[in-house]
């Protein structure tokens, strides 16, 4: 009764209210499922395709061959070197996403098996502090490229980040160039890098690793971009396009080889590890 | 943090001194050189000195790539287009001749006037900017002419064009080709070094840093709009994550601070370019003795170890 009311001087500026739909219910097509739904469709909406969200735990078990997956590096932490203090301090924040993910960082590495290949595997978590990248996130990538590099097999990353943590400040931008060595040193000893962009995989990933794979594979509907439509938008009042940065809008001009949606994944990655493989 | 850094320069500083005659001259520069850099990183900077140099980083009358070029360069010879779609004027890149060699430059430029600023871009570059300058470190790396890089943006352009041009994978594409260089490279950042579309050409054996330059990971405004939720809160960032010079060398990030004149470098472009060119020069000199492949390997050694996180790596 009262929104009917015109309140929107005092709004005008107020943050908008997000929505309070369930994780559950498809944010297209608003169908609603249980969890052991979702999980049997792999968080891909039956319904209308839409892929769901997936925390990097979850992602290794639809990505690995069952039981395959081995953690490396699962003790690091980031420190805090600028005693970095905003609204709240940044180790506040860290332990608060440490507690409601379960997870030491933004990114999980290890060794795997996809398909009966074994490769190195490196997943984004976007639930830790918006898959931010700060120096945790750049050693445990540069350390998954080395274990790969060690024992000649490819790296298969995943990748849902909205960029450099800032928390970490110029550090967090130095990540870039740390992982784009780290992806350099990967090659030189001769092993390939399979890049699949999840959404969202934006600015300081997307300028460094994420686009250096030898082939990019994006999942349907991800957000793909150095900056975001909303920035964009802000900054240069351009009218934008319809699917501006989506996976859709840059698969056509060539910025990645395929988007596959999320239940032929395996497959598909599985045949690109024989392919690189060549035999061996 | 502030510790380790210290005794890393008060270590140089030991080692440069027992070396006593040898080096002569330019050793002596060296000297007072890190000297000056201890004393300024004893003393760390106060929140007001750090805007200050936000302030500077950005004043109107800084010099800019092509100003340092000018007058520290003889011969230059500026190379256009990406060679597939477009001339950004953001990004510069040319050949020149720096104290009696050849050297192969690229640098964002700013404009002075209105016009000029908008032909430029505000020193943001497209993709086509960046796939320029790495058609210039393939000229490079052919003829062995060490890379000289200058950084000053507020950015990569954030544009709907740049995005559909392939932004991100420009910038990725250009650090992992400078990650393959055999040459020397040096980087200086001269006024706004700022997120990605400086980390694009700063991938370097040395990173020289101006006094009153700043190196971010984000604009401090852009900063305080996504944590402080205000972009006015752009000094409480800044004192945040600390972009001025000091702290980038305490963090092992820059190697060396360039002074500038007195006031900072816009009251005298003569002086600031000398005071460039010399730490320049003795950058290049540095690093021309050393073999390529050691330059290459030492150059992914450097930023692989950039970062803070426990537990701390056995030494190798």
């Amino acid at each position: 009764m009262s929104s009917r009311i015109d309140v929107s001087i005092e709004h005008r500026h107020s943050p908008e209210q997000p929505e309070r739909t369930h994780p559950n219910t498809c944010p297209k097509c608003d169908s609603h499922y249980r969890d052991d739904e979702l999980d049997a469709s792999l968080w891909v909406c039956p319904q209308c395709g839409h892929h769901f969200p997936v925390r990097a735990r979850r992602r290794i078990a639809q990505l690995a061959d069952e039981g395959s997956f081995s953690e490396d590096a699962a003790d690091l932490r980031s420190e805090d070197p600028l005693g970095f203090f905003d609204l709240r301090p940044y180790t506040e924040r860290l332990a608060e996403a440490e507690t409601s993910t379960g997870l030491g960082e933004a990114i999980v590495i290890g060794e795997a098996a996809i398909e009966e290949r074994p490769c190195e595997l490196a997943v984004m978590d976007f639930a830790f502090m918006g898959g931010s990248m700060g120096s945790v996130v750049g050693e445990k990538f540069s350390r998954a490229c080395d274990s790969a590099a060690e024992r000649g097999l490819p790296l298969v990353s995943v990748t849902a980040s909205g960029g450099a943590r800032m928390q970490e400040g110029i550090l967090s931008l130095m990540q870039l160039p740390k992982a784009v060595c780290a992806v350099e040193d990967l090659r030189d000893a001769g092993c390939a890098l399979i890049s699949v962009m999840s959404h969202p995989t934006t600015a300081g990933v997307m300028a460094s690793f994420a686009s250096l794979g030898d082939v990019l594979v994006a999942e349907p509907g991800a957000l793909l971009a150095f900056t975001g439509p909303r920035v964009v938008q802000q900054t240069t009042r351009e009218k934008l396009p319809d699917q501006v940065g989506l996976a859709e809008s840059n698969h056509p001009v060539g910025h990645i080889d395929a988007i596959v949606p999320r239940p032929q994944r395996r497959a598909y990655v599985g045949r690109l590890l024989r392919l690189f493989a060549n035999g061996k | 943090m502030a510790s380790e850094a210290e005794l890393r320069l008060r270590e140089r500083l030991g080692r440069l001194r027992r070396t006593g005659l040898l080096g002569g001259a330019r050793l002596s520069g060296e000297l007072e050189r890190l000297q000056r850099q201890l004393d300024r990183l004893t003393t760390e900077p106060s929140d007001e000195e750090i805007w200050r140099s936000v302030e500077l980083a950005r004043h109107q009358d800084r010099p800019y790539t092509l100003d340092y070029v000018q007058r520290l360069c003889e011969d230059f010879v500026e190379l256009r287009g990406d060679r597939a779609r477009a001339d950004d004027a953001a990004l510069v890149t040319g050949l020149a001749r720096f104290g009696g060699r050849t050297i192969a430059l690229i640098g964002q430029q700013k404009g002075r006037d209105i016009r000029e600023r908008t032909r430029r871009n505000f020193g943001m570059a497209h993709p086509e900017g960046y796939r320029k300058g790495m058609r210039v470190m393939e000229i490079a790396e052919r003829h062995c002419f060490p890379l000289v890089t200058f950084v000053d943006t507020p950015g990569a352009y954030p544009g709907v064009a740049a995005e559909q041009h392939g932004q991100g994978g420009a910038i990725a594409r250009s650090q992992a080709l400078m990650a393959r260089l055999t040459v020397p490279v040096v980087t200086s950042v001269i006024g706004e070094g700022s997120s990605g579309g400086a980390s694009a050409i700063a991938l370097a054996d040395r990173i020289l840093m101006q006094e009153h330059a700043i190196f971010v990971v984000i604009s401090p405004e852009g900063c305080a709009a996504i944590l402080w939720r205000d972009a006015a809160e752009a000094r409480k960032a800044a004192a945040a994550f600390k972009p001025d010079a000091a702290h980038c060398l305490e963090l092992g990030v820059v190697d060396a601070i360039v002074p500038e004149p007195e006031g900072g470098a816009h009251t005298n472009h003569d002086e600031a370019a000398r005071l460039l060119g010399e730490s320049l020069s003795e950058a290049l000199e540095d690093l021309e003795t050393i073999p390529g492949d050691e330059l290459r390997r030492l150059r992914r050694a450097r930023f692989r170890a950039l970062g803070v996180f426990a537990p701390t790596p056995a030494p190798a």
